[in-house]
């Protein structure tokens, strides 16, 4: 791989060849098939867990390795590298899983975080819904108490991982009129009666990610299964959101390094007007460019991660600004690629495509990157205020 | 506890090798090396017997310089749990009849054992000699080429022998080795858990002394086999083409089988 030395320690760097091996080995075989069929790859998922991958952020009193957000997003790089969607078998499901990690009480981190780790069970986040995207605050599916539990009706929409899941983190309602302020976050198993899989997306890119509806009908969920308190569901997602976006981000770095990587070695190839097209300095540059940028993105995100596992606190714009830069940036090195490629890019036979395709949710989801600029521009103002107290 | 012997070869990792044109025998140096590909659906076998079985002791072995090590770390990385390397200056040169003498000196100083397995063959020597060989010292039944097993319990075996053309069902009772095919199984990816084991893994090296081998039959002295000359097979040729849908085609065809001694 052509990128720049980082000093990994040595389990890092254990955790980046096996990430290396299964994508290279195993998920490049079956890239092109799984992006044109749809298909989730279930196999994929049994070979990650067994190689301990899941248990990378999972801390080590509930079967983990305890490392953090920064392995974690080496690993989500590293798969995203050879495709962008079947890495979030992966990070979808530490997405899924940071509700119970950073809110859960120690009775549920036991109950729920073992099987996560072992990749027994994937996680999901639920927050979308048809009416509530970028305002999440506008959750319309309601929880209901009785007695020791909750009933929750309501549909969510593109809830990656949805259908095979074995654990969702849903975001709920106990009262549509206190808006943020009724928002609560519950565990949801899988078997619960009442809930649905409503439809299956057909997509643009990370096609064999799945993306699915959730309809929740009289749900009952016991009360213990509620993390934190009735109305501190907002916080949850949005506290998840700071820790999961540097995964987010190291998806797009990684298909950005996998764009970057056959663009260089096509142009080193293609021969036009009796030259490697490599030797032609718009080619050259435009290669060049994709390199600057995506070591950019790379400080940007391992810094963040860094800073995020050492406990820091207001990291939230940090981690928007690295999800921000690295989306962007994958956007325009894959749209580069594809052009370097020529026709050749816009064919299914190279890889480029896809990864293109595959790049354009990283702008979207976990917040839009409008949204993020409002997360950053709201933390500069806060920061500012602080200095001057 | 019940116990399974893998042996593995480290190989030079390239398909182009190159033979010293004086003695006839392959350059090693500044070649990466790597477990032989036939021996990882050796050790993915044994793997797959320990996960059925349960309480069940898992050994890779391999006899080679000290650099070989590695390989017996990847190995422990994939889930094995324990590797002997046989390495003494005194085995060097030794050919697959001093090899598989060592590697059976080996298993006994180990004790008893239920199965062992070793790959089809070496993708640089190429002779599949060294597992039938080990058998044969050990007085144990062999079964070469095996591409499935049907069922495998501690002193009985019923497996699959690839041959040319279909294959052999064969029975085995007691220990036995076999040599096994790449449509045996598909190796692991080793875990984080494995290779943190395999860095901290202490490798006892044994040597002649250890083994109280027997000089007649190690190293360059105790190897009856000397390669005279070494050479590229000249690439098969494309064949004959027949084509046409009527009773004399076919007949023609037969007559060539015939002729030939095809069939
Ligand atoms: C493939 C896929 C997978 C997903 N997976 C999940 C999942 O697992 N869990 C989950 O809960 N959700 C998931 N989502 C939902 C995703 O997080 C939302 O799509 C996203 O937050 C944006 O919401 P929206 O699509 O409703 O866009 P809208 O909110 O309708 O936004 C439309 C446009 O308006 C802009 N906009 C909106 N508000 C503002 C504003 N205040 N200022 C400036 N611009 C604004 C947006 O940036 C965007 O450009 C997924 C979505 C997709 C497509
Ligand atoms: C043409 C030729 C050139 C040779 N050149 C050299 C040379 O330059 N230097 C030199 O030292 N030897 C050389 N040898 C000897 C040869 O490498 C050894 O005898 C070797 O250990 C076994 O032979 P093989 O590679 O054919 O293995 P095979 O019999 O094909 O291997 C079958 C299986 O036996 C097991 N096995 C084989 N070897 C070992 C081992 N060492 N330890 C553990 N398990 C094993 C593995 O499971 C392997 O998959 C040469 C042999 C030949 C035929």
């Amino acid at each position: 791989m052509v990128k720049m030395n980082y000093e990994l320690t040595e389990e890092q760097q254990a955790i980046v060849e096996i990430a290396k091996q299964i994508a290279d080995e195993k998920i490049l075989p079956i890239r092109e098939e799984y992006d044109e069929g749809q298909i989730f790859p279930n196999e994929i998922v049994e070979i990650l867990a067994k190689s301990d991958l899941y248990r990378v952020f999972v801390p080590e009193e509930y079967d983990g390795l305890g490392m953090g957000i920064f392995e974690m997003s080496l690993v989500t790089e590293e798969l995203s590298r050879v495709c962008g969607g079947i890495a979030l078998a992966y990070a979808g499901s530490a997405l899924g899983a940071f509700p119970i990690l950073l809110y859960g009480s120690e009775e549920q981190k036991k109950k729920f975080l073992p099987s996560i780790a072992s990749g027994e069970k994937i996680a999901a986040f639920a927050l979308t819904e048809s009416e509530a995207g970028s305002d999440a605050s506008n959750v319309r599916t309601t929880a209901t108490k009785e007695g020791d539990h909750y009933i929750l009706n309501g549909t969510k929409q593109w809830i990656t991982n949805g259908g095979v899941a074995g654990v969702h983190s849903v975001f709920a309602t106990v009262d549509p009129t206190r808006g943020i302020r009724g928002m609560t976050a519950f565990i949801v198993d899988s078997e619960t009666d009442g809930l649905e899989i409503g439809k299956k997306e057909n997509k643009l890119g990370i096609r064999a990610s799945e993306t699915v509806e959730l309809i929740f009908n009289n749900c009952k969920i016991p009360a213990e299964n509620l993390i934190g308190r009735e109305g501190t569901g907002f916080r949850v997602a949005m506290g998840t959101f700071d820790q999961s976006r540097p995964g987010v981000a190291a998806q797009a770095l990684g298909i950005a390094q996998g764009a970057m990587e056959a663009a260089l070695s096509y142009a080193q190839e293609r021969i036009q007007f009796g030259s490697k097209i490599y030797s032609f300095q718009a080619i050259r540059f435009m290669i060049a460019d994709m390199a600057i940028k995506i070591e950019a993105a790379r400080a940007l995100i391992y810094n963040v991660s860094k800073l995020i596992d050492s406990g820091a606190k207001n990291t939230g714009g940090y981690s928007a600004m690295a999800k921000t830069f690295a989306s962007d940036v994958a956007m325009e090195v894959t749209t580069d690629a594809v052009q370097v490629l020529g026709g050749y890019g816009y064919m299914k036979e190279y890889p480029v495509e896809k990864m293109m395709r595959d790049a354009k949710i990283t702008q979207i989801f976990e917040g839009t990157n409008q949204i993020q600029r409002e997360v950053i521009a709201s933390h500069l103002a806060k920061e500012l205020s602080r200095l001057r107290k | 506890m019940k116990r399974v012997v893998v042996f593995i070869k480290q190989v030079p990792d390239t398909a182009e090798l190159k033979i010293d044109p004086v003695t006839n025998t392959m350059i090693r140096e500044g070649v990466p090396s790597i477990i032989n590909p036939f021996d990882m659906y050796a050790i993915e076998e044994a793997l797959k017997i320990k996960d059925k079985w349960g309480d069940t002791e898992t050994v890779v072995m391999t006899m080679g310089p000290p650099q070989a090590d590695a390989a017996l770390r990847e190995a422990i990385s994939m889930g094995i749990d324990k590797g002997i390397l046989l390495s003494d200056k005194k085995f060097a040169a030794s050919d697959t009849w001093a090899t598989s003498y060592i590697l059976s000196k080996a298993v006994e100083k180990l004790g008893d054992f239920d199965v062992l397995i070793a790959g089809k063959q070496a993708t640089d020597g190429d002779t599949a000699q060294v597992g039938p060989g080990v058998a044969t010292w050990l007085k144990i039944p062999s079964v070469t080429y095996v591409r499935k097993i049907d069922e495998l319990e501690p002193g009985h075996a019923k497996v699959e022998r690839m041959r040319s053309e279909g294959f052999d069902i064969i029975e085995v009772k007691g220990k036995f080795l076999m040599t096994v095919l790449k449509e045996l199984n598909e190796p692991r990816i080793p875990s984080f858990r494995g290779k943190m084991a395999a860095k901290k893994a202490e490798i006892p090296v044994w040597g002649a002394d250890d083994l109280n081998t027997d000089e007649a039959n190690i190293g360059f002295t105790g190897s009856p086999t000397r390669v005279v000359k070494a050479f590229t097979p000249p690439p098969k040729k494309g064949g004959i083409k027949v084509e046409g849908d009527d009773l004399e085609t076919v007949k023609g065809v037969f007559k060539f089988i015939k002729e030939n001694h095809l069939a």
